[in-house]
């Protein structure tokens, strides 16, 4: 049989494997070529060698993206999750209302990045006149904040989902065993549950570290980088070398940013993936 | 069990504190569909907290203001067919070559099915320059071809998606149709799709909600000021210089969320499989 498929593989594969060239592959080649290049439009390409990569450490924008990036990462991916996980806790103990509860806290989830942004800019702006205080647009720290409590609403009934997927699949035998030895419930949580669920939480983890990291859409809706570039984080910083600086050597740069940040985005998740797996135990 | 009363009042006092806290969850979408039907004298911020009254409640006109100003029907039509044409293109191909990969096995599997992986954890802006100039010159700059490009950058997920089901396929049922004469493709569409259906549901689920929601992609991609999705349209009614009216802004967020969820209340429990089902992936 395998030879029978094999035979039609222009037609399984083929498709799927031009759209890709086009769409993916041809892209990210020709794009790891430009990062040595100095370029406005694709014609007048200029090699330059390394110099592209020395100067994106000599701008400050970038430095500080990549630091307020991280920040923003690790306090977002760690309140959702923690968040998250105690939302599923909840939602898995037969309690009324429970599908009615999950309906609505995943239901930010479908509204798109930049609808959001919008939607928070408002009340949040609302909010923070009420309490005379200055505006997102105004102040970094407020916008900090505004961005981590977006991304709250938006992903932690998402994680909450794929948490309670994880928890259902406790074999409830093994919890009451413990009961049955005499386990108080904070142990059963600590040495049952959790480990149990480390599937999930690798996954979520996963998801909200990428997520946070590659974030861009959000980001420009809500503050823009506003004041002064100060809550510009990576994705909306090499959009904006791209697109909004003006002189002959940002395109060059920009693309160098964009292979540093890949670089980052993947080192980022092998580190991440080999901490969680190894934590993972078998029932 | 002795402490059921316990864990019964503890539960009601729980489900009490959820129900404030999904009330808290609401309030930002109830906020906006509040104020779309207020003039827009009474959004300023210290306004905005306001519910309408009689003097400030407008109806419907901030809707059909905004939907004519903003040519916003056409937008509408074309994130439709954008995410339609994608998302069934996305099915149809990736299904075949995910089959491909997991019953034929050799360097074009592998390299395939690799690819796919690597191409899912790349960021978009690694391509983002690169890729609007092959799609300007071949000529998919436009919302009818965009669906190639969507294809290719998201044939990732699916394609994990389908092996990742697939694998667990008996090889018997599709073995003895090939037995009874059927070629590849007749088992593919006759035996491997039906079996299939709740995968591809999942799928067709996830890539939607990426298709239909995407900024930066269709930005970059289409000619701004020939064609523009929903996203493209309100940031481009709100980014654009000059004042903004907040009023019509409002209201366009709400056509563009209220159809989203309704659809959601409607089909929530394919939603919900879908996401533990694509969360099986990593």
């Amino acid at each position: 049989m395998e030879k029978a498929i094999k035979k039609y593989w222009p037609v399984f594969v083929l498709p799927t494997l031009a759209a890709f060239l086009i769409g993916f592959i041809w892209p990210f080649i020709w794009g790891i070529g430009l990062s040595f290049c100095k370029f406005t439009t694709v014609k007048n390409v200029e090699f330059v060698g390394l110099s592209n990569y020395l100067n994106v450490w000599k701008d400050a924008t970038f430095l500080h993206a990549f630091g307020f990036t991280t920040v923003f990462t690790i306090v977002s991916t760690v309140l959702i999750n923690v968040l998250a996980f105690l939302l599923a806790m909840l939602l898995t103990r037969h309690m009324r209302g429970t599908n009615v509860f999950r309906t609505v806290f995943f239901m930010p989830n479908l509204i798109g990045g930049v609808v959001l942004g919008y939607i928070w800019q408002i009340l949040l702006n609302g909010v923070l006149s009420l309490l005379e205080k200055p505006l997102l647009s105004l102040n970094a720290t407020y916008g900090f904040w505004g961005i981590v409590i977006l991304m709250c609403w938006q992903q932690i009934g998402y994680m909450m989902i794929i948490y309670i997927a994880g928890l259902q699949n406790v074999p409830p035998d093994l919890i009451e065993a413990a009961r049955i030895d005499g386990a108080s419930n904070s142990q059963i949580l600590f040495k049952i549950k959790i480990p149990m669920v480390m599937p999930s939480i690798t996954i979520c983890t996963f998801l909200t570290l990428t997520n946070s990291f590659k974030l861009y859409d959000q980001n420009l809706s809500l503050t823009n980088g506003e004041p002064a570039k100060a809550t510009q984080m990576l994705a909306l910083n090499i959009t904006d070398t791209f697109y909004a600086r003006s002189g002959a050597q940002w395109k060059g740069i920009g693309q160098a940013k964009a292979v540093v940040f890949f670089l980052a985005v993947i080192a980022l998740a092998l580190v991440q993936l080999r901490f969680t797996r190894s934590k993972e135990v078998q029932a | 069990m002795e402490n059921s009363a316990k864990t019964k009042r503890v539960n009601a006092v729980l489900s009490v504190l959820l129900g404030v806290l999904c009330v808290a969850w609401l309030y930002p979408v109830a906020l906006i569909l509040f104020n779309s039907f207020k003039t827009e004298r009474a959004i300023t911020t210290t306004r905005v907290f306001e519910l309408p009254t009689a003097q400030t409640f407008v109806g419907l006109q901030n809707y059909i203001y905004g939907v004519t100003s903003m040519d916003f029907l056409r937008s509408f039509w074309y994130s439709l067919f954008i995410s339609v044409s994608s998302v069934f293109l996305i099915l149809l191909c990736c299904s075949m070559t995910a089959w491909y990969i997991t019953r034929v096995k050799g360097a074009l599997s592998s390299v395939m099915y690799y690819l796919c992986v690597f191409s899912m954890v790349v960021p978009f802006q690694m391509v983002m320059f690169t890729l609007a100039k092959t799609a300007d010159t071949l000529q998919l700059n436009n919302p009818y071809n965009i669906c190639i490009i969507y294809l290719g950058f998201g044939a990732g997920l699916a394609v994990f998606m389908f092996t990742g089901f697939m694998k667990s396929m008996p090889l018997e049922i599709e073995e003895a149709a090939m037995i009874d004469g059927c070629n590849p493709l007749q088992i593919f569409f006759k035996v491997v799709c039906p079996i299939l259906k709740p995968t591809m549901i999942s799928t067709a689920i996830l890539e939607t909600m990426w298709v239909w929601n995407d900024y930066l992609l269709p930005t970059l991609v289409l000619d701004i000021k020939k064609f523009r999705t929903i996203p493209m349209a309100i940031q481009y009614f709100r980014g654009s210089y000059g004042k903004v009216e907040m009023a019509p802004m409002m209201a366009c967020i709400m056509i563009t969320v209220l159809p989203v969820i309704i659809m959601y209340l409607f089909c929530q429990k394919y939603i919900i499989e879908g996401v533990v089902a694509g969360a099986v992936k990593g």
